[in-house]
């Protein structure tokens, strides 16, 4: 086995250092393998993820890419038979070390999940939530302050300024996702997951939360998964290709969708299958 | 994956025949199978409607009464003589003051004239021993009313009220013309004598009434002795029957009348004479209520009134029905809602009987029951569907909480009794033991409930929660629980309602005492509605029979309110996500 290289692997190891990085490693994951009770939901993941960047996830249903974002703030540590292996290092140290929290980890990496999911309270409460049990403020002028700049920074502000006490769950589904974006960013995390975040959403919409991402990419580090490859195309600057449970490809997004190394890759991109 | 051939050679594949005679007729048969399950349905509605109403309606009917009282109401003489002889006019004094002895000489006012200790005795049966106890009441209030005349209500006794309420017996006032009648004397036993055999028709209805019931003793001999009755154990009855058929034979010259058959009774110069002996031309009785004059009566002037149900078959005698129906006529006696039925407690003479001290009983049991079963529950709820690992230990205590829900409720009394009576020494029939052991009961119904509640809110507020930072424990406190709440409280008001019906594993600790006061800490001996309603229903006094309706009433409006309040709480604090 040793002796003969396996293909995927070296790939998947070698794909970053072919592509030029601009910008620091923020997540570096190396032969991570999930499992749900018996059944292997990743093998051997590799990858580096650049600071202050979109990186999109793409690949067919079940290929894996949501159960990886989901390791990168533990979340799949609430799945009871879910396993983890492997390393995964946000800033050089592993986030799977038993010192760690996975708690204040989440804090600092923030998700957007694929339904909207705002609390059912008022605007001003789902945003100021976290600040609240993280302590972020010390004033009640101070907390107003956080909740309109995030506001402000997921461009809700203007809709919802004159209705904050209302309920969030009756805004629409586009500012009900712009209100978890709002969330998530009020408590200043340093990276941004996002698990389909347009896939409820009609189109108007969905330009809307992709111009706000190019917007956030200049303070976050964002990792999006997307079925979308236009999406994928427009927003990202580099793009990691799952299937069955393997990454296949990764690269830098023009690359990928102009010029793909693996046939999979090509066939996928192409809409051959997927 | 994408050979969408796969499987090649197969039946062509048919199209769905909507115009053929075969499809209208699965057509037709899809509809009356439709309209037969509606139909079903509303069968099944229907029947357990009627079943609801008729239990309503009886409920209703007989409790309704069982919430209003008769009473005399009269002018009342305070007479300090009774009550304060010694002129000292404190609390004290006026408490321990002769209050019946004043009631009984009001009544003596109303109804003059009354001689005799039997007589006396009956007249003042007519009210309830707590007659005077408002009365007792009204002059502690205030003392400026002894000595005054004052007009008050005296409660009267249940056989009376009874009497009232459903006019134990039917009154005839026989008023056909009959000659001129002459008594003997005002009072005591007297003859009147009529100058026609104005009687005879009378001795007839007498003689047919034996007659009727001589053959309905044979009727009951003859179903005895199917039942294999011994010839020996119904020689009394036999013997009866052979005397009523003796007098029924026997010439129309003299009849006795006696509590068998209906009273009658001779209403002349405002007096009223209940008849012992009857000839055609003559009666002799006892006077009741005396006669003004001994003058001749000229015909019209007098009567008979019968008494249809005869004496032996009634709670109130001749003397009785007599003085209420001179009540009745002088216009003292009213009917009015009973409020002493709210703050009283138990009590052996039905008139007096509350609910009061059963109410309390219930609210205090059910205070102890839910301080300890909605932490408790909703906190092993918490924990079981949001913390515990999913193991075989969890699966097995959640087995055994859905069998716990099963266990028959006296189980629970005699676990109650073991543990907390005979082991703890805790006091029996009190309160605090009564909440344990409804708690028990009800724990399982609720910790199921709150985890249905759990459940039932969607995992997107738990990743919400958790994707911003939050513990599990706050995710769980800030976001899921107030989510369940509704759901929780639901289950723990319906679980209440269950515990507040509840009746046996009550008697096992027991509850089921007899108990005057109304219990004011958890201690104390206490009893609850239910239970009490047991209790009444078990009395041999027919009165008692309209406060078990009553009280059942009561219970089932604690239960609707309970109820109403469970639908309100969802209602209001549903929320959509």
């Amino acid at each position: 086995m040793d002796m003969r290289p396996d293909p995927l692997v070296m790939m998947t190891t070698q794909a970053p250092t072919h592509a030029t990085l601009s910008a620091p490693t923020k997540v570096a994951a190396k032969n991570v393998n999930v499992f749900y009770g018996a059944k292997q939901a990743l093998t051997n993941v590799s990858v580096e993820i650049p600071e202050k960047s979109v990186t999109a996830f793409i690949g067919p249903s079940g290929c894996g890419k949501s159960t990886f974002l989901r390791c990168i703030n533990r979340m799949n540590d609430t799945v009871d038979s879910c396993r983890v292996e492997g390393l995964i290092q946000i800033d050089g140290k592993d986030i799977y070390d038993p010192a760690l929290d996975p708690v204040q980890l989440r804090a600092r990496v923030g998700m957007v999940f694929q339904k909207p999911n705002p609390f059912p309270k008022s605007v001003y409460d789902n945003v100021a939530y976290g600040p609240r049990i993280h302590g972020l403020s010390r004033s009640k002028a101070e907390l107003d302050q956080i909740v309109e700049q995030s506001l402000r920074k997921a461009s809700l502000w203007e809709e919802v300024k004159d209705r904050l006490s209302d309920s969030g769950t009756g805004l629409s589904g586009g500012q009900q996702q712009r209100l978890c974006i709002a969330r998530t960013i009020a408590i200043n995390p340093e990276i941004i997951l996002m698990d389909e975040p347009c896939s409820a959403l009609d189109p108007i919409a969905t330009a809307r939360i992709e111009e706000l991402m190019e917007e956030l990419r200049k303070n976050f580090t964002m990792i999006i998964v997307t079925h979308s490859m236009q999406q994928a195309a427009r927003v990202s600057q580099r793009t990691a290709f799952f299937h069955l449970g393997i990454l296949v490809e990764t690269g830098s997004t023009s690359d990928i969708f102009t010029n793909p190394v693996d046939k999979r890759t090509q066939d996928y991109i192409t809409g051959r299958f997927g | 994956m994408t050979d969408i051939t796969a499987g090649g050679v197969s039946a062509p594949l048919r199209r769905v025949e909507f115009d053929t005679p075969a499809a209208k007729a699965r057509l037709r048969g899809r509809y009356r199978s439709e309209a037969r399950f509606k139909s079903y349905g509303i069968i099944a509605l229907c029947i357990a409607a009627t079943f609801l109403i008729a239990l309503l309606a009886s409920i209703f009917s007989r409790g309704i009464p069982g919430f209003f009282q008769h009473y005399l109401v009269t002018e009342v003489l305070v007479d300090a003589a009774k009550i304060d002889p010694q002129g000292k006019g404190d609390a004290a004094t006026l408490r321990a003051g002769d209050y019946t002895a004043v009631a009984r000489a009001a009544l003596a006012e109303a109804v003059p004239g009354v001689e005799g200790r039997q007589m006396k005795k009956e007249l003042n049966s007519l009210l309830s021993s707590g007659a005077g106890d408002a009365l007792r009441e009204q002059v502690i209030a205030n003392p400026s009313l002894v000595g005054q005349r004052i007009k008050v209500p005296l409660l009267l006794a249940d056989e009376a009220d009874l009497f009232l309420k459903d006019s134990g017996t039917k009154l005839l006032v026989l008023s056909e013309t009959r000659g001129i009648a002459t008594p003997s004397a005002k009072t005591g036993e007297i003859t009147i004598l009529v100058g026609a055999n104005d009687f005879a028709d009378d001795i007839a209805v007498v003689k047919a009434e034996l007659k009727a019931l001589a053959a309905s003793i044979d009727e009951t001999v003859a179903l005895r002795k199917e039942r294999g009755a011994t010839p020996e154990s119904l020689d009394s009855l036999v013997k009866e029957a052979v005397e009523l058929r003796r007098r029924y034979d026997a010439a129309a010259t003299s009849e006795t009348l006696d509590s068998k058959t209906a009273s009658r009774l001779v209403a002349i110069n405002g007096g009223i004479v209940k008849i012992k002996e009857m000839s055609p031309t003559s009666v002799k009785g006892e006077v009741i209520l005396p006669l003004k004059s001994t003058d001749d009566a000229a015909p019209g002037t007098w009567g008979i009134r019968v008494y249809e149900t005869p004496e032996s078959n009634r709670n109130l005698n001749d003397l009785g029905v007599t003085f209420l129906e001179e009540l009745k006529a002088k216009g003292l006696v009213e009917s009015q809602f009973n409020f002493a039925f709210f703050t009283r407690g138990d009590s052996r003479e039905a008139e007096l009987a509350g609910i009061q001290g059963a109410l309390v009983g219930s609210i205090l049991t059910l205070l102890v029951t839910i301080g300890l079963c909605l932490p408790i529950g909703v906190l092993a709820a918490i924990y079981l569907e949001e913390f515990a690992p999913k193991n075989w230990i969890t699966e097995l205590i959640e087995i055994n909480i859905n069998n716990l829900a099963a266990v028959p409720s006296i189980v629970f009394g005699l676990l109650g009794l073991a543990v907390f009576l005979n082991f703890f020494g805790m006091p029996r029939s009190a309160p605090l033991v009564g909440g344990l052991v409804l708690a028990l009961l009800v724990l399982p119904t609720i910790i199921i409930a709150s985890r249905a509640a759990l459940k039932s809110v969607p995992p997107s507020i738990r990743e919400a929660a958790l994707g911003v930072g939050a513990s599990k424990q706050q995710a769980v406190f800030h976001h899921v629980l107030p989510l369940a709440m509704p759901g929780i409280m639901t289950g723990t008001i319906i679980g209440m309602a269950h515990a507040l019906g509840e009746t046996a594993p009550l008697l096992m600790i027991g509850m089921v005492a007899f108990i005057v006061d109304v219990p004011s800490t958890l201690s104390q001996s206490a009893t609850v509605l239910p239970v009490q309603i047991f209790l009444w229903s078990d009395l041999p006094e027919p009165a008692f029979k309209m406060k078990t309706a009553a009280a059942i009433m009561v219970l089932l409006a604690v239960l609707f309110v309970m109820n109403g309040l469970a639908i309100w709480l969802r209602k209001k604090f549903e929320r959509r996500w």
